[in-house]
C-alpha cells in the first residue's frame, strides 16, 4: 500500500507541473499589461517600464516560467501583484473560509443523501421512491446560486432569520451550506439508490436474511458496506469539487474564501497569486483523490487481496 | 416524455422568437417609463429596472442558452470523439500520452478552469463556449475512451483490419456507430450542466454581459432590486431551471433505453 500511496503521490508531480504550464500560458496570452493594472491609467511610460523590469516582464516566457517553477521548488509562491502579500499567507487566510462551508455542506450532504438513498432503494417503485426520485431531479436540475438566491431572499432579506452575507458566526454559514448540499444530495441520492439497488438481490443478502438478520442489520451492515464504493467516490468528488470550486456560491454569499480569492485575482492578472491557488487546489484534489482510493482498501478487504495478488504476480 | 414536451416548447419558442418579439424594440431597448413594473396581463413576469418586459427577454435568452450549450456539446462530443477513438484504438503510448493531458485539465475544477479560459481570451459569449468546452473535453474523452476499449478487441473489427481497412475508416463505420449509447446519454446529461454552467459563469460576471438577455446575466442583474422586486430573479431563475430539468429527463429515459444494464 506504501508503495501504491508512493506512485500516486509522484504521478502527482507531472500533472501539477502540466496544469501550471497551461494556466502560466493563458496568463500570458491574456490581455492587458500587469504593469498597468498594478499603477493604473496614469501611470507614466517610464514608471510601467520600471516596473515591469522590475518584475521580470520583459524577460522571455520561458525564463519566467522556469524561474517561477524554480522558486516554487524551493518553497517560494512569491508575493501577490495586487496586495504585496506573500501568496502562501493570502491562501492559508483564505482556507477557513473554504473549509468550512465544504465541510458543513459535505456533513449535511451525507445525513440527507445516503438515509434517503437507502430508503429510496429499499422502498423501490413506493410513493418514497417516488418522492425521493422527483426531488434528486428538482435540485440537480435548479442551479444552486438561484437556490442560493431564493433562500437569501426567504430566510434573510424577509423573515430576518440568517445574515445574507459575512462569515462571522455559523449562522453565516447556514445558507451556503443548505445550497450546497442540496445540489450535492441530489446526486448521492441517485447514486446511493442505484448502488443499493445493485446489492440489495444479491444471494449473500438472502443468505444474511435466511440466518434471521434484523431488516437493520441486512440493510446497514450487509448491503450498505458493498454499496459504499460509488458512494465514497462520489462524496470524495464532490468534496475536492467544494475545496475548489465554489466561486460562484461565494459570490452569492459574498464569501471571502478560495473561490472569491480565485475571480479577484484573475480580472487584475495577478499572475503569482492564480498560478499559487491553482496548483494549491489541483494538488489538494488530487490527494482527496488519492485518500478516497486508500479508503477504498479498508472498505472493501477484497480490494487488498487484489492489490497483493498483482503484486505477487509481478514479483 | 414529459421531459421532451418541456424540451420541445423550448426549442419552438427560442426558434419563432424573432417572428413575434423584435430583439431591439421589445428584448433590449430602455424604457424607463415601464421600469419595475410588477406581473400584469401586459407583462406576465413584470418589467426590469430598465422597463424592459421580462418574459420577453427570457424568451429570447432561451436562444442563447440553447443555442449556446448545444454548439458546446456538439464541439465536446466531436473532440472528445476524436482524443478517446485514437486512444482507445491505438493504446500504448498514444493512450498514456492523451489521457496524461486530460489529467491535467481534469484536475482542475470546471470553474477555475472556466475562469482562467476567459480570463486569456476577453470575456465574451464565444469565450464563454471555448471554456466550457475546454472543461468538458476531458470527460467526454474519458467516456468515449472507456466505451470504446471493449469493442475494439471484437472479432468483427479484427475481420475490418484482416481486410485492409484503413484505421479511420474502422474507427468511424465499425467503432463509434457502436460505442454511441452511452454516449449519447452522456451529451444530453451534460447539455442540462452545460446550461447551469453558462448561466452560473455569466452570473459572476463572465462571458455574457448586459443588455444581452442571458439567463444568469438577468438573475444576477435582478438581485439589486429582489427584495422589492423578488420576480426578477424568479422567473430567469426558473427557466435556466425547466432546461435542465427537460433534458435530465431526457437523458434519464434515454439511458433506460439504450443502457438497460443502468435501469433499476
Amino acid at each position: 500500500m506504501g508503495r501504491y500511496i508512493a506512485k500516486r503521490l509522484l504521478l502527482m508531480i507531472p500533472v501539477l507541473l502540466g496544469i501550471s504550464l497551461l494556466v502560466f500560458t493563458m496568463l500570458e496570452l491574456s490581455p492587458g499589461d500587469p504593469a498597468q493594472i498594478i499603477l493604473g491609467m496614469k501611470a507614466t511610460p517610464e514608471a510601467l517600464d520600471n516596473l515591469r523590469e522590475q518584475m521580470g516582464l520583459n524577460d522571455p516566457f520561458w525564463i519566467r516560467y522556469l524561474r517561477y517553477i524554480g522558486n516554487v521548488l524551493r518553497g517560494d509562491f512569491g508575493t501577490s501583484w495586487r496586495t504585496s502579500l506573500s501568496v502562501i499567507d493570502e491562501i492559508i487566510h483564505r482556507i477557513p473560509v473554504t473549509l468550512r462551508v465544504a465541510l458543513g455542506a459535505m456533513f449535511l450532504t451525507v445525513l440527507i443523501g445516503i438515509p434517503i438513498g437507502i430508503l429510496s432503494a429499499v422502498k423501490q417503485y413506493s410513493l418514497t421512491d417516488n418522492l425521493a426520485l422527483g426531488g434528486a431531479l428538482l435540485f440537480s436540475s435548479m442551479p444552486a446560486f438561484w437556490f442560493g438566491t431564493l433562500l437569501v431572499l426567504l430566510f434573510a432579506l424577509k423573515l430576518s432569520w440568517l445574515p445574507a452575507t459575512g462569515s462571522d458566526s455559523i449562522k453565516s454559514y447556514i445558507l451556503p451550506w443548505v445550497t450546497l448540499a442540496a445540489s450535492n444530495a441530489a446526486t448521492l441520492v441517485r447514486m446511493t439508490r442505484s448502488s443499493m439497488l445493485e446489492v440489495i438481490r444479491a444471494d449473500y443478502i438472502k443468505m444474511a436474511r435466511a440466518k434471521g438478520a434484523s431488516e437493520r442489520q441486512v440493510i446497514l451492515r450487509h448491503a450498505l458496506r458493498n454499496a459504499l464504493l460509488p458512494i465514497i467516490t462520489i462524496v470524495g468528488m464532490n468534496f475536492a469539487g467544494l475545496m475548489g470550486g465554489t466561486v460562484v456560491i461565494e459570490q452569492v454569499f459574498t464569501l471571502t474564501g478560495l473561490g472569491t480569492l480565485a475571480i479577484n485575482s484573475v480580472r487584475v492578472l495577478d499572475v503569482p497569486m492564480v498560478m499559487g491557488e491553482v496548483l494549491f487546489i489541483a494538488a489538494l484534489t488530487s490527494l482527496i483523490n488519492l485518500l478516497v482510493d486508500v479508503l477504498y482498501v479498508y472498505i472493501d478487504p477484497r480490494l487488498k487481496s487484489q492489490y497483493v495478488k498483482i503484486r505477487k504476480a509481478k514479483g | 416524455m414529459i421531459g421532451l414536451v418541456m424540451l420541445a416548447v423550448l426549442v419552438l419558442l427560442a426558434v419563432f422568437a424573432p417572428l413575434f418579439i423584435s430583439y431591439k424594440d421589445e428584448v433590449i431597448k430602455q424604457n424607463i417609463r415601464m421600469r419595475l413594473q410588477p406581473p400584469s396581463w401586459e407583462h406576465p413576469f413584470g418589467t426590469d429596472q430598465y422597463g424592459r418586459d421580462v418574459l420577453k427577454r427570457i424568451i429570447w435568452g432561451a436562444r442563447i442558452s440553447l443555442s449556446c450549450s448545444l454548439v458546446v456539446i456538439s464541439v465536446a462530443t466531436l473532440l472528445g470523439a476524436l482524443f478517446g477513438s485514437i486512444s482507445a484504438y491505438f493504446g500504448g503510448k498514444i493512450d498514456q500520452v492523451i489521457m496524461r493531458i486530460m489529467d491535467i485539465f481534469y484536475a482542475l475544477p470546471f470553474n477555475l478552469m472556466a475562469i482562467c479560459v476567459v480570463a486569456s481570451l476577453g470575456n465574451s459569449i464565444v469565450n464563454l463556449g471555448i471554456a466550457c468546452i475546454v472543461g468538458v473535453v476531458p470527460g467526454f474523452t474519458r467516456i468515449f475512451r472507456s466505451a470504446i476499449l471493449p469493442i475494439r478487441g471484437q472479432e468483427y473489427i479484427e475481420a475490418a483490419r484482416a481486410c485492409n481497412t484503413s484505421h479511420f475508416r474502422i474507427i468511424t463505420k465499425h467503432i463509434l456507430p457502436n460505442a454511441l449509447g452511452p454516449i449519447i446519454v452522456q451529451a444530453t446529461l451534460n447539455l442540462a450542466v452545460t446550461i447551469i454552467a453558462i448561466a452560473g459563469l455569466s452570473y459572476i460576471g463572465l462571458g455574457v454581459e448586459s443588455p444581452m438577455p442571458e439567463w444568469g446575466t438577468m438573475l444576477s442583474d435582478g438581485r439589486e432590486y429582489m427584495r422589492s422586486y423578488p420576480y426578477l430573479v424568479i422567473f430567469p431563475g426558473l427557466a435556466i431551471m425547466v432546461a435542465a430539468m427537460s433534458l435530465n429527463l431526457i437523458g434519464d429515459g434515454l439511458r433506460d433505453a439504450l443502457d438497460p444494464k443502468l435501469k433499476n
